[in-house]
């Protein structure tokens, strides 16, 4: 019976989405403010149905209903309550259900709180939204449909794939989605100007939350990502460059650009254009990463040609959502009026650069991801592009970018000072040249690249705090002015100090982790003791446990430092009986930002277990810049200029209704 | 400046950009990209000691030999041909003989395939697809491979969707 609901509800929001595609598209022609407000409750009634068959879902993965198909693949009676619930989304049909619930959600936002957006801007919006919509419930119903009913109900289900069995699954698809699917908004409203042929300083405005949402929650899910497949996975790496992680940083680069040039956009009215362009293709690409994660085309080319109703429905959708907008976009551009002037060197200037390279940086991701699919498809040759590939493109692109980022932010708008700007970062800049000499000199002319690496992670942080300094005046005026500044400057300013500084902060932690991880690889049996880092970690003994649905088998560790205990540290090995696989547990001990990582291999028949123990120095610094970042975008969005329905002074309000 | 001028200072550095892009990407194209080789092609295709691919096959029942140190050899079997793999270090969870498997690395002088990694992209429920694909185009497909997954779904249910791995998302790889 719920399963019929959640079915029944979701083809209602089907049907809800069509409607909202077209009755406001012909209120806004007519200039019928009844048809256009149709959009709003249309978009608020969708979400309401999403979120019924979501919540159907849920309840039949808590009850453990097997007689649902999508339950009993993902499911067992014995799991443990939240992974009930996040198994729903660690599958095909559940996660396509979660994608269509933010795409929704975002909808039903934007309805609700766009009460100061024009109507026409508005329909014209929600409409676009709901075609997207449409496009994914219409590919949910067809082909992925998860309240599908087994005739022979089984007893009990094949249980979730044991490595998703993690803390992890609760938060990073989520995450991940909202971002992903939040640049729907930007893609909508960039079509929406199109259509209407209109696009202003107030667009940019209106977009600019939404983009940074977006982006926040981006931000966080693919470090959370990285940070799960750090401890879950046994390896000790926190990025392989696989397409799966590709799919989630080109959206990322692009929303990146995106919150730059809607900056130019909303202060100068500049780069429109150039901003409209990459709304969609922000869009573009992440429906593009669900393109590549959700065909199987990654699993095989194959596989993909021989199941393909899945893989040509994605595809199709992307065909008409980006070949549809990018003509659209061929088409209606130039009608866009252009806007101000600025000198090459200038805030607009720093900020296309900014946009140049990270869109380049974009697209060689783009290329690394796409040219072995390409080449199997043409040719039949099979290549693996890695990490080496990654490291000679994306690498010497970012290069240049680190080294611009401080400067930006002291460029005044339309005419900068170049040589202004670099006297103010002479500070960064000596900070930056003592960090590679005393690096330098502790390493003893190791790797070279290690202390121009950090010298350079210096001067991006050092300079973020240069521009706050700047701006409040310290160490220029008294301390208390200083201070009263402070608390006066925007917070978008803040959030610019804060989001630049963690680019600086996760370099370091990528840098250290890179160059100084150690690794002890070897068997042990009970009372060895392997050294590492200055750390003593003896192998008490191997115990085995049983756990809810699997049976664990734990080594316990006790580490000390210079002849002191310190802790206990103790990795597993579970083997899920259900699907007769094996996870691998790591064991994490932090000190500061450092961290000591044990994972277990095989047993040897002589009592002897393959243990694999890393030192990782401030590897947190790797995911603490990106939290820092995404603590940036909310500084900024807090900005009383961006809060969302915040009052707008009467003269832009007066300037809105002349544009009608 | 003019408009004219400064428009075609940034046309002209975005160009340059691009260029420089461009120019990385074909370099690294050229020297950082691994082939993919099943045991057979290595034959045929002499190969020489010391050029990075990826080996992929099953491993031979039996052959797996542990010695010190956690260093282990095994044989990578394709169905015609088979070759010898070193590698020192941890297996990884699914690493099975029976089982299909990528090992990347290069040969030595004694025609033995040193492998600096053994990945484990896979689960139970499927073949690393390059090993899928290179066994089927040579006939020793067989559909248990791809059934496993299925074993006990009702007929009518199962969608023999062979070599999706049911990783949402949010899955690792």
């Amino acid at each position: 019976m719920i399963a019929e609901a959640g079915h029944y509800a979701l083809v209602l929001a089907l049907a809800l989405a069509l409607i909202q595609s077209t009755v406001p598209l012909l209120g806004a022609r007519w200039r019928d403010l009844a048809l256009m407000n149709v959009a709003r409750s249309t978009a608020i009634a969708q979400l309401v149905f999403v979120a019924a068959s979501f919540a159907a879902l849920i309840a039949l993965h808590v009850s453990s209903d097997f007689s649902v198909v999508n339950v009993f693949e993902n499911s067992h009676s014995m799991k443990p309550l939240i992974y009930k619930i996040t198994g729903v989304w660690g599958n095909h049909e559940g996660s396509m259900l979660l994608w269509v619930f933010i795409l929704a959600l975002f909808g039903g936002l934007v309805a609700m709180f766009g009460n100061n957006l024009p109507l026409s801007l508005r329909a014209h919006v929600l409409a676009v939204q709901a075609w997207v919509a449409s496009a994914f419930y219409l590919f949910i119903l067809i082909t992925s449909n998860p309240f599908l009913r087994i005739a022979n109900p089984p007893i009990e289900g094949r249980d979730l794939n044991p490595v998703l069995q993690d803390i992890g699954l609760a938060v990073h698809p989520p995450m991940l989605y909202l971002g992903y699917v939040g640049f729907s908004i930007s893609f909508s409203f960039a079509v929406a100007a199109l259509i209407e042929g209109r696009i202003d300083a107030a667009w940019a405005r209106w977009v600019r939350p939404w983009t940074l949402v977006a982006w926040i929650f981006l931000t966080l899910g693919i470090a959370m990502g990285s940070y799960w497949a750090y401890y879950e996975l046994g390896w000790g790496g926190w990025w392989f460059w696989d397409p799966v992680e590709n799919a989630s940083l080109m959206p990322w680069l692009a929303g990146t650009a995106l919150l730059h040039s809607l900056v130019v956009m909303e202060k100068r009215n500049a780069l429109k254009v150039w901003t409209i362009l990459l709304s969609i293709l922000a869009f573009s690409l992440s429906l593009l990463g669900t393109f590549l994660v959700r065909s199987g085309v990654l699993t095989s080319v194959h596989a993909f040609a021989t199941d393909p109703t899945r893989g040509v429905f994605i595809l199709l959708i992307l065909c008409i959502f980006i070949g549809g907008s990018l003509s659209l976009y061929a088409w209606r551009a130039s009608a866009l009026k252009q806007g101000g002037l600025f000198a090459p060197i200038s805030r607009e200037g720093a900020l296309v650069l900014n946009n140049l390279f990270l869109t380049s940086a974009c697209a060689t991701v783009f290329v690394g991801t796409l040219y072995p699919l390409a080449l199997e498809v043409l040719t039949g040759d099979k290549i693996s592009v890695g990490a080496p590939f990654f490291n000679l493109t994306f690498g010497p692109l970012f290069l240049p970018l680190m080294i611009a980022v401080p400067f930006g932010p002291l460029l005044a708008w339309k005419r900068g000072d170049l040589l202004g700007a670099a006297q103010r970062l002479i500070g960064a800049g000596a900070a930056a040249l003592i960090a590679v000499a005393v690096v330098w000199a502790w390493m003893l002319g190791g790797s070279t690249f290690a202390p121009l690496a950090i010298g350079l992670a210096l001067f991006v942080m050092v300079g973020a705090l240069s521009d706050l300094a700047e701006r409040i005046g310290l160490f220029r005026v008294p301390l208390a002015t200083a201070v009263r500044r402070a608390g006066g400057l925007p917070r978008s300013s803040w959030g610019t100090v804060f989001a630049h500084a963690g680019v600086g902060i996760a370099l370091i932690g990528i840098v250290c982790e890179t160059t100084w991880n150690s690794e002890y690889i070897g068997s042990m049996k009970p009372g060895d003791v392997a050294r590492i880092a200055g750390y003593e970690l003896k192998l008490d003994g191997v115990n085995q446990r049983q756990g809810p649905n699997y049976r664990e088998m734990i080594a316990q560790f006790s580490v000390g430092l210079d002849g002191r205990p310190l802790d206990t540290m103790t990795p597993s090995k579970r083997s899920f009986t259900t699907r007769g696989s094996t996870t691998t547990e790591a064991a994490l001990l932090t000190r500061g930002a450092s961290q000591l990582y044990i994972s277990l291999g095989d047993t040897a028949g002589n009592g002897t277990i393959a243990v694999r123990i890393y030192h990782k120095p401030l590897v947190l610094l790797i995911w603490f810049g990106p939290v820092l970042m995404a603590f940036g975008g909310m500084l900024s969005l807090s900005d009383r200029r961006l809060r969302v329905g915040a009052p707008k002074p009467a003269k832009s309000m007066r300037g809105l209704q002349a544009a009608e | 400046m003019t408009r004219r001028q400064r428009r075609l200072t940034i046309i002209g550095g975005s160009l340059a950009v691009l260029a420089v892009a461009a120019a990385l990407v074909l370099n690294a194209m050229r020297d950082s990209i691994v082939f993919f080789s099943t045991p057979a092609m290595v034959a045929e295709k002499h190969i020489p000691p010391g050029k990075r691919f990826r080996l992929g096959g099953l491993v031979q029942p039996g052959s797996l030999v542990r010695g010190d140190n956690l260093a282990v050899t095994f044989q990578v079997a394709d169905g015609s041909a088979t070759l010898p793999v070193s590698y020192k270090g941890l297996l990884p969870d699914l690493f099975r003989e029976g089982q299909g498997v990528v090992a990347e690395g290069a040969l030595d002088a004694f025609g033995v395939f040193r492998a600096d990694n053994v990945l484990a992209k896979h689960d139970e429920n499927y073949m690393p697809k390059d090993v899928a694909d290179a066994l089927k185009k040579q006939g020793h497909w067989k559909d248990e491979y791809g059934a496993r997954s299925d074993h006990n779904a009702n007929s009518g249910a199962s969608r023999a969707a062979q070599g999706t791995p049911q990783t949402g998302q949010g899955a690792l790889r």
